[in-house]
C-alpha cells in the first residue's frame, strides 16, 4: 500500500504545476477566457511540448504510456489553476474513446495528432431529455448501404465549438434508453449537415449545441462494433469522472488555502477574524471535506484500471458522490468565510466555487451517483 | 502509487481472519452482532485468547509482548478484529496505561504490572475526568498530598468507564497546588481495593451502566506507585492521549454495523417490499457507505504516512476521530429508523443479562437498537469531544 508518486510522476507534477503557476495568474486567465476559443491556443501548444496531451497514449502512437495517476496529476493541477484548455474533452474523453475503442488505423491516424496539439476533439453525447442517463440516446444512426446517416441534436458538448472532430453517439437500434444498440461515430466538425452553436458555461468554460441533419458517416469512421458502444462510453465516462474528481480536489484545495489565508489576514474588531473559534471550526470542516474528497479521488484513480466493471463503476460513482458533497461544502463555506469579497466576480474564490459546482453537474451529480451506489448494493461487501 | 496490500500483508490478513473465525467464542460474537452487552468474562476470556497468541498488546515494546508490526499490520489486525466482530482488547490496559508504564515506569513497575495488564489479570480503569474538569482536563483538583512514603488522595473522578470491574485505576492527581495548571500534576496507580475508594454508578440515557463516579477519601497510595517524576504527569497523559492514532476511526466496526444494517433491512418489510428496496432508505445507507469508504481511505493515508514518519503522533488522527464518530452515530441513527415502532419497548434485561430467557416484545433483533442509538451519542463526546478535535486541527494543521 503506497500513496506516493513515482520519480517520473513527481517530475510531471512539478513541470505542469510550474507551467500553470507561471502562465495562469488570475488576470491572464481572463484574457484566455475572452479569446475566441475560450482558452489559450498558445498554452495548448506548450502542453503538447511538455508531453501532457499524449500522456495516456501508447508510445507507438506518439504517447508516453502514462496511466490514470498521470491523468490525475494533470487534472488536479488544472483544478488548482482553473485552467480552461480542453484537456478533458480532447485527451480524456475523445482520446479515451479512441484509445479504448478505435481500430489500429484510427488510433494511428488520430492519437499522434492529439499528442502534438493539432487535433481537438469533443464528445457529442448528451441530449435534451437525457439528464444523467448515459444510455439515453435519441439521435439516430440509419444504415445506408455501408454508410450510416446521423440525425439528431446533441447538447452541452464540452468544447464543441473549437473541436475539429466530434465523437457522436447515436442509436442504431433499440428503445431510446436501452444500453444495447448505441453506436459511436467520428464526425468532422465541418461535415455537411453538422451545425453548432457555442456558448460560455457558468464556470467560464465553453460548450456547444450540435445539430446533425442527415450527416453521412463512412464505415472507416465508425468506432468499434456498431451498436455495442455503450460499454466503451461507460468506461471512458468513468475515466472522465475520475479525472473530474481530481480536478475538483485541486480546486477545493485552492479554496481551502485561500480561505485560511484570508482568515489570518482580514481584521475586524481589531483582530484577525481567524482568532474567532466559530470561523476556525468552519475552516476545519472545509479541511475534513477536502481530505475525504481527496481520499475518494485517489481511490477513483486507482479504480480506473479495475477490470471488474461493476466494481469500477460503483466505486467511481461513490467518489463522485463525495466530490459533489465536499465541493458544495467547501465552496459555500469559502464564499461565506470571505464575506462580501467572496461574492465579487473580480475575486478568485468564487470562480473555484463555480467550477466545483459545474463539476457536480457533469456526468451525474451526487444524488444520481448515490442512487447508482445503492442500486449496486453499496460498498461494504457481504461476508 | 498502489493501494493494494502486498502479498505478505494479504497473507497476514488471512491469518488474522482465520484466527478470528476459529478462536473467537461464538457467544461473544453473537452478542456483539445483536448489540447485547458483554459481561466481564466475555472480555477477559477473549483478551486471554489473544494474549496466548501474542496479539493482545501488539503495540507495546517487544520485550513486554509487543509485535513490532508495521502500521499497516496494526491496521489489518484491528480492522479484522472489529469486523469479526470481536471485542477490542481493553483500551485502558492496552492503549493507555500499558504504554505509559512501558515508556515511563521503572523496572519494578514494569515487571509488576505489564504482564498482568496484557493478560487482563488486572482490569484497569481511567481516572482523568472530574466534575469540574472535562474538556479542560488540566483544571483537575483531586489532590495527592505527600506524607512520608505515601500519598494521601482526596477528590472525585467521573465518567470512569467500567470501574465496577476494575482492579486498578490510573489517575491524574494534583501534587503541587501552587504550580501552574499543567505543571503540578502526577500520574498515580491506585489499587481499587484501597480503603477510602467508593464507586457509584452513573446510569446513562440508554439505561446502561458503563460509567461511574469514583470518590477518594483519604486514600493512601505508596509513592512507589507513582509513574515517572512527580509533577510530570501531564506529559505522560499527553503521551497516552497521543498514542491513539488511527484505531480511533473504528472503520472495521462500522463496516460490521453496515453489514448488520443491510441484513436487517433485507428482512424488515415496509408494505410489500423489504426496506432495503426503498429508494430513500437505500440512499441514506449508500451515503453512509460512501463516507465510510472515504474515511477508510483517509485512514490508510494516515497509516501509510505513519509508516514513513516513524509513527509520530499525527494531528490528522483528529479528522479520523471526528469522521469516525459521526459515521458510527449515523449508523445507529439509521438502525433506529429501521426498527421503526419497535424502538419503543424498553427491555434492558434482554440486552444486559445473558441468562434472561423471556422472549422480547417485537423482533429479537430490535431490542438493542434504540438503546444503541442513545448510547452512541457518547462517541462524539469522549476521547476529546469533536469540538476539541476541531480546536486541535485548527491549531496543529491550519496554524490558527
Amino acid at each position: 500500500m503506497d500513496f506516493e508518486l513515482s520519480e517520473e510522476q513527481r517530475l510531471i507534477k512539478d513541470s505542469v504545476e510550474r507551467l500553470l503557476a507561471d502562465q495562469y495568474d488570475f488576470e491572464t486567465r481572463k484574457t484566455y477566457m475572452e479569446a475566441p476559443d475560450g482558452f489559450s491556443r498558445e498554452l495548448w501548444g506548450k502542453y503538447a511540448e511538455l508531453g501532457l496531451l499524449g500522456l495516456p497514449f501508447e508510445e507507438r502512437f506518439g504517447g508516453f504510456g502514462g496511466g490514470p495517476v498521470e491523468t490525475m496529476i494533470v487534472a488536479e493541477a488544472f483544478g488548482r489553476a482553473l485552467a480552461l484548455e480542453p484537456f478533458l474533452a480532447t485527451v480524456v474523453l475523445g482520446g479515451g474513446l479512441l484509445r479504448h475503442g478505435g481500430s489500429d488505423e484510427q488510433r494511428a491516424a488520430l492519437l499522434p495528432k492529439i499528442g502534438d496539439g493539432s487535433l481537438l476533439l469533443a464528445f457529442a453525447h448528451s441530449e435534451r431529455q437525457s439528464r444523467y442517463h448515459l444510455a439515453d440516446v435519441g439521435t439516430s444512426a440509419r444504415r445506408d448501404g455501408r454508410r450510416f446517416v446521423l440525425d439528431g441534436a446533441k447538447t452541452l458538448v464540452l468544447h464543441g465549438e473549437a473541436a475539429d472532430k466530434f465523437l457522436v453517439s447515436a442509436r442504431i437500434s433499440g428503445d431510446r434508453r436501452e444500453s444495447a444498440g448505441i453506436g459511436l461515430f467520428l464526425v468532422d466538425a465541418g461535415a455537411p449537415g453538422v451545425s453548432r452553436r457555442g456558448y460560455q458555461t457558468i464556470d467560464g468554460q465553453r460548450a456547444a449545441e450540435v445539430t446533425l441533419a442527415k450527416v453521412a458517416v463512412e464505415p472507416q469512421a465508425v468506432i468499434g462494433k456498431p451498436g455495442e458502444a455503450f460499454g466503451l462510453i461507460r468506461r471512458v465516462v468513468d475515466e472522465a469522472v475520475a479525472a473530474l474528481c481530481a480536478e475538483a480536489v485541486g480546486a477545493m484545495a485552492a479554496m481551502q488555502e485561500l480561505t485560511v489565508e484570508y482568515l489570518k489576514t482580514r481584521k475586524q474588531f481589531g483582530v484577525p477574524i481567524g482568532t474567532f473559534q466559530v470561523l476556525q471550526h468552519r475552516a476545519v470542516d472545509m479541511l475534513i471535506a477536502l481530505e475525504q474528497a481527496r481520499s475518494m479521488a485517489l481511490l477513483a484513480t486507482m479504480m480506473v484500471a479495475e477490470e471488474n466493471e461493476a466494481e469500477r463503476h460503483k466505486t467511481i460513482a461513490a467518489a463522485k458522490v463525495q466530490i459533489g458533497r465536499s465541493g458544495r461544502l467547501v465552496g459555500q463555506q469559502a464564499i461565506q468565510l470571505h464575506g462580501g469579497i467572496g461574492m465579487t466576480m473580480e475575486y478568485k474564490v468564487g470562480h473555484y466555487f463555480k467550477r466545483v459546482t459545474a463539476i457536480d453537474t457533469m456526468f451525474g451529480d451526487a444524488d444520481h451517483h448515490l442512487a447508482e451506489v445503492g442500486r449496486a448494493g453499496g460498498l461494504v461487501e457481504a461476508k | 502509487m498502489d493501494l493494494r496490500f502486498t502479498d505478505e500483508e494479504l497473507a497476514f490478513r488471512d491469518e488474522v481472519r482465520e484466527f478470528m473465525r476459529t478462536k473467537l467464542p461464538e457467544k461473544t460474537r453473537q452478542k456483539i452482532i445483536e448489540g447485547r452487552h458483554l459481561d466481564k468474562d466475555d472480555i477477559v476470556n477473549w483478551q486471554r485468547i489473544l494474549n496466548a497468541k501474542g496479539w493482545a498488546v501488539p503495540n507495546w515494546p517487544v520485550e513486554w509482548g509487543g509485535q513490532n508490526w508495521t502500521s499497516v499490520q496494526q491496521y489489518i489486525w484491528l480492522d479484522e478484529l472489529q469486523q469479526a466482530p470481536a471485542p477490542s482488547p481493553l483500551a485502558f490496559n492496552v492503549s493507555m496505561v500499558g504504554p505509559v508504564i512501558a515508556q515511563f515506569g521503572n523496572e519494578a513497575q514494569k515487571k509488576k504490572f505489564l504482564p498482568r495488564c496484557a493478560n487482563l489479570d488486572d482490569w484497569w480503569c481511567q481516572g482523568f475526568s472530574e466534575p469540574g474538569a472535562g474538556s479542560d482536563l488540566a483544571s483537575l483538583k483531586t489532590s495527592a498530598k505527600r506524607e512520608g512514603d505515601q500519598y494521601v488522595v482526596n477528590g472525585q473522578k467521573t465518567w470512569t468507564t467500567l470501574a465496577q470491574y476494575a482492579d486498578w485505576i490510573f489517575c491524574l492527581v494534583r501534587t503541587d497546588p501552587a504550580a501552574k495548571k499543567q505543571s503540578g500534576i502526577s500520574f498515580l496507580l491506585i489499587d481499587m481495593k484501597t480503603p477510602g475508594i467508593t464507586v457509584r454508578p452513573i446510569v446513562t440515557i440508554d439505561g446502561g451502566r458503563e460509567v461511574n463516579e469514583v470518590f477518594f477519601d483519604d486514600v493512601k497510595v505508596p509513592v512507589e506507585n507513582r509513574v515517572g517524576e512527580e509533577n510530570r504527569g501531564w506529559d505522560y497523559a499527553k503521551f497516552l492521549l497521543g498514542n491513539e492514532r488511527t484505531g480511533i476511526a473504528r472503520v472495521g466496526m462500522s463496516k460490521e454495523r453496515v453489514r448488520r444494517l443491510k441484513e436487517l433491512a433485507a428482512m424488515e418489510r415496509d408494505g410489500d417490499k423489504p426496506l432495503i428496496e426503498d429508494e430513500r432508505f437505500r440512499a441514506k445507507l449508500a451515503a453512509i457507505e460512501v463516507e465510510l469508504k472515504a474515511l477508510e481511505m483517509t485512514q490508510l493515508r494516515v497509516v501509510a504516512e505513519a509508516r514513513r514518519n516513524g509513527d509520530k503522533p499525527d494531528p490528522k488522527s483528529s479528522i479520523l476521530k471526528i469522521k469516525g464518530s459521526e459515521i458510527q452515530q449515523s449508523i445507529t441513527e439509521l438502525l433506529l429508523e429501521l426498527v421503526g415502532p419497535y424502538a419503543l419497548p424498553y427491555q434492558p434485561e434482554y440486552i444486559e443479562d445473558e441468562r434472561w430467557n423471556e422472549p422480547p416484545v417485537g423482533p429479537e433483533w430490535a431490542a438493542s437498537l434504540a438503546p444503541g442509538y442513545f448510547n452512541y451519542r457518547k462517541v462524539s463526546i469522549y476521547g476529546g469531544s469533536n469540538e476539541i478535535q476541531h480546536n486541535i486541527i485548527a491549531k496543529a494543521i491550519l496554524g490558527f
